[in-house]
């Protein structure tokens, strides 16, 4: 039996999630446009990123950052935890040659009416301080070693 | 496709538009290609002991929920997809709005989606605001849903995404 990583009891309004730093390359941003299957060029062609987009270089895809989001949630909750609500707000780019940084708080946790425990969450990925995109996310947790959220569907499940 | 007139918007508010299929099923191929551009070691993507356990089988990312709707960059006789959020586009076009900006987007996720599911997309308007004038240009704000379901009818997740058409009163671009 998968022992939960984190229990709903764990957790508390204020808690960080450890920080992510990952230097971006343009095999992060290519392979990443790939993967969420974007063939828009800005992604992956330097040249047309550059002369037709106005911007430094290629950079991230949204729905690839979105991933990079979940992994950064899942990473501190384990394979228990499961997305409810993720809510993105686009700030700026980020290129090859940044490190981004993601960093979380919890901002707060409860239990519905169905008896889900649940986390809030606020997060930033930045560059040199810059938060490029935030995201603020509600993930259900184990509320004990014996309880998996991702049992739960129909009226047990209200996101 | 048609424009959304000034007068079209009550009627065309809650009304299910644009119902299309994937061109291809969930695929578990796919699914670790995504796992593997961002190092998620989640073993609910991994290990199809722990996704048994947990998940009743292996499962999707749910992030990747508009994954499965982006068409091939080229495929043999297909009829020209719509664009995603072909709402947005008849919105700006009958409303004369040249400009947009997707200011955020929130994803609601429901039932999990699973290697080989069929999913079906559909467009929803759900607000459209009275003018406002912004730093960017004189327009309006407008909220679309994307409803996604599996072939089982149940519902796998909902996106919502906040537009702003305008006219610009000088200067910034809009996409």
């Amino acid at each position: 039996m998968t022992t939960p990583t984190l229990l709903h009891g764990a957790v508390s309004t204020g808690d960080t999630l450890p920080e992510l730093a990952y230097p971006v390359t343009a095999t992060t941003i290519v392979l990443g446009a790939l993967a969420a299957r974007d063939w828009r060029p800005m992604h992956h062609d330097k040249d047309f990123a550059v002369n037709r987009n106005g911007t430094r270089d290629i950079f991230i895809n949204t729905p690839n950052l979105a991933a990079w989001f979940e992994r950064y949630i899942t990473d501190w909750t384990g394979p228990h935890g499961r997305l409810q609500r993720v809510t993105f707000r686009m700030h700026g780019s980020i290129f090859p040659g940044d490190t981004m940084v993601f960093r979380g708080t919890v901002t707060d946790t409860g239990v519905d009416a169905t008896g889900c425990a649940w986390a809030a969450l606020d997060i930033a990925v930045s560059v040199d301080g810059d938060a490029k995109t935030t995201c603020t996310a509600r993930v259900a947790l184990p509320l004990d070693a014996d309880d998996n959220p991702w049992a739960r569907s129909g009226d047990r499940w209200t996101p | 496709m048609s424009a959304i007139g000034i007068d079209d918007i009550e009627g065309a508010l809650g009304v299910g538009l644009y119902e299309e299929e994937g061109e291809f099923p969930v695929e578990q191929g796919y699914i670790w290609t995504t796992c593997s551009s961002v190092e998620n070691g989640n073993p609910l993507f991994w290990d199809p002991a722990v996704a048994e356990e947990l998940t009743g089988g292996p499962i999707a990312p749910p992030t990747m929920v508009s994954v499965w709707f982006r068409p091939h960059h080229w495929a043999p006789n297909r009829s020209t997809p719509g664009l995603p959020l072909q709402i947005h586009f008849d919105l700006k076009e009958g409303l004369g709005l040249p400009e947009a900006v997707m200011s955020d987007n929130t994803i609601v996720f429901h039932e999990p989606v699973r290697p080989g599911d069929r999913l079906t997309t559909r467009q929803i308007l759900r607000s459209v605001s009275d003018e406002k004038t912004t730093k960017l240009g004189t327009g309006r704000f407008w909220v679309i849903d994307v409803e996604y379901h599996n072939q089982r009818g149940d519902l796998v997740a909902v996106e919502s995404y906040t537009g702003f058409g305008y006219r610009r009163s000088g200067g910034e671009a809009g996409q």
